[in-house]
């Protein structure tokens, strides 16, 4: 798959608060939660983004507590993609079986930039940072795991294994 | 090959063999936990999946705690749901109302969990239990709809940081300055992916409360688990609460990623500022900085024996004016039992507030929410930016001796000083 957006970058261990404050979560809602996506770090952060931009976050991104609604409100505030320098890893988890894709480039991440045109290529498993003519390479995750990705996610996954049942 | 706490318990719930760090395996699991805000997602995912029964009635632990007594419609709402699906699939550990406590200080109380175990919670403070010996760690709502519907998860094998505690512990030294210091010492992601895993004669003589509190906070190094032995204190615990258990010990050839020593002889009452559980400071050097409330509880430090050390502070004593002092027991009995040795009395003379178990104020719920500028010293385990309410609001975290004697005083004070 191909995704391409704008590049917004935030810092290192961004948390589940920063990501969807507690209040929030009082729905299941990925519309309603992507409202409030990262207003835990700048109230209006969201109204920045546009639908299909990327994440860019620094060191532990995702750290903090397991609400599977940090990975939703990001999928419903319309953003498909974080690049991070590395993961916290119930998040990673969590991202994972949602659907985000979570791409995980180590210090790597410090050639992109704030507002930096990005193309990525699942396929070829690369980062393209378009205005900048460079690429990423990202790293395969474990075979475990590429047959959740294959199956759909978790979701699909475990179905899946009932009606095989 | 000598196997780590994890790895022991990893094989013991395997078919395949477990070779070493990084290998991904299946593993049957024991008990399945999820709360009221994270138990909603998961019901969803199980009727995605097409799940129709859990896997094991009496291994689904459901707990509602975290916006409990409900603060509003919506919370309420989600309640309801989980106590439907609670009476549907007839889960025989639903807790709600009265009987409900937050999970963590719950169910070791329960003797729902013991050493050995593989334990995954939709919190990431599941890794609590790894203070009794139980493999326990947090998962997202859909891994434990996968769980609730077949007993099992998939783990990366983690490497293990063996952290080991020297010495003898100051006075006013608890368990949770043992934690934050090694916070302090390694970052919130010095442990990531990886497991904790305590030895050393302070742990050795540390009750089982106090290995809680330390497992507890493992996740804030970015902890898989926090893995303690399960020794003669441990199965006494246990047994206590009406289990009988195996001792669990380290191979001793096991092999470490790391070791990281921490000498408890030159360690004093320390707090964690704001923003981040890794900023932590000698009580001494932050000294004198104003607060406004003071939180004791929640499933870090909400035990009978912080309330004994808060107690201890605060008896015959007056909170500063202008600071609210919260004390939520973290359970029905450690509320019954705080009423039994008149800690309530001494908490309710020095003019502090009461309330119910309850997650609450911790995350940011209710009961006890930060306006902007304001600040907070509590027992808890999160201090990020907003955690507790305003994004311009700061919370230190600290143990409940020094957050007692803060709320005396309304400034960060050592409790030697009151």
């Amino acid at each position: 798959m191909i995704f391409q957006g704008k590049a917004h970058k935030v810092g290192d261990h961004i948390d589940t608060d920063a990501i969807i404050p507690a209040r929030f979560l009082v729905t299941t809602d990925p519309e309603e939660l992507g409202k409030h996506c990262l207003s835990g770090l700048e109230e209006n952060f969201i109204q920045k983004v546009a639908k299909g931009d990327i994440l860019v976050g620094g060191k532990n991104f995702g750290c903090g507590s397991s609400r599977e609604h940090a990975p939703l409100a990001i999928l419903g505030a319309g953003i498909p993609v974080v690049i991070a320098h590395s993961f916290a890893r119930i998040f990673y988890r969590n991202g994972f079986n949602m659907g985000l894709l979570l791409l995980e480039v180590g210090e790597e991440v410090e050639k992109i930039s704030e507002g930096d045109e990005l193309k990525i290529d699942t396929q070829r498993g690369e980062i393209e940072i378009v205005n900048k003519q460079l690429k990423i390479k990202v790293n395969p995750v474990p075979e475990f795991m590429q047959k959740i990705i294959n199956a759909g996610g978790l979701i699909n996954f475990a179905q899946a294994r009932i009606k095989g049942a | 090959m000598g196997k780590t706490l994890a790895e022991k318990i990893l094989q013991a719930h395997t078919q395949e063999e477990i070779t070493g760090p990084g290998q991904i395996v299946q593993v049957k699991v024991d008990k399945v936990l999820a709360n009221d805000i994270t138990a909603p997602l998961a019901i969803e995912s199980f009727k995605k999946m097409g799940a129709t029964r859990v896997f094991a009635k009496d291994r689904v632990i459901l707990v509602c705690d975290h916006f409990t007594p409900n603060k509003d419609i919506k919370s309420a709402e989600q309640v309801k749901k989980v106590r439907e699906f609670a009476a549907a699939q007839e889960i025989l550990h639903y807790y709600e109302g009265g009987e409900a406590g937050v999970e963590h200080a719950l169910l070791p109380e329960l003797g729902l969990v013991g050493p050995g175990e593989i334990v995954v919670g939709a919190d990431s403070h599941t890794c609590t239990y790894g203070g009794l010996g139980a493999f326990a760690t947090g998962l997202g709502s859909t891994d434990i709809a996968y769980a609730m519907a077949f007993g099992e998860t998939w783990f990366k094998v983690p490497e293990t940081i063996l952290v080991k505690v020297r010495g003898k512990l100051n006075p006013f030294v608890t368990a949770k300055d043992i934690i934050l210091k090694l916070i302090g010492l390694i970052g919130v992601d010095g442990a990531l992916y990886r497991v904790l895993e305590f030895q050393g004669e302070v742990i050795e003589l540390l009750d089982i409360e106090g290995r809680l509190t330390i497992a507890n906070m493992a996740i804030e190094a970015g902890g898989k688990a926090g893995l303690f032995a399960a020794d003669e204190k441990t199965l006494a615990y246990t047994r206590e609460k009406g289990r009988e258990d195996k001792p669990l010990f380290p191979d001793k050839e096991a092999r470490y990623e790391q070791v990281v020593e921490i000498d408890a002889n030159g360690l004093q009452p320390v707090v964690a500022c704001p923003h981040l559980p890794e900023n932590v400071k000698e009580v001494e050097e932050v000294k004198g900085i104003k607060i406004d409330q003071v939180v004791i509880g929640s499933c870090t430090n909400g035990r009978i024996s912080d309330l004994r050390q808060a107690a201890e502070v605060l008896r015959g004593k007056k909170v500063a004016k202008g600071v609210r002092l919260i004390i939520l027991p973290a359970t029905p009995n450690i509320f019954k039992q705080a009423l039994k040795e008149g800690l309530l009395e001494i908490f309710l003379e020095a003019g502090a507030v009461v309330g119910p178990p309850t997650c609450g104020p911790c995350l940011g719920g209710h009961m006890g929410i930060l306006a902007g500028g304001e600040r907070c010293l509590a027992t808890t385990n999160r201090n990020f930016k907003g955690r507790m309410g305003s994004l311009e609001s700061e919370v230190y975290l600290s143990s409940a001796y020094v957050a007692a004697a803060s709320a005396l005083t309304g400034v960060i004070t050592h409790p030697k000083d009151i």
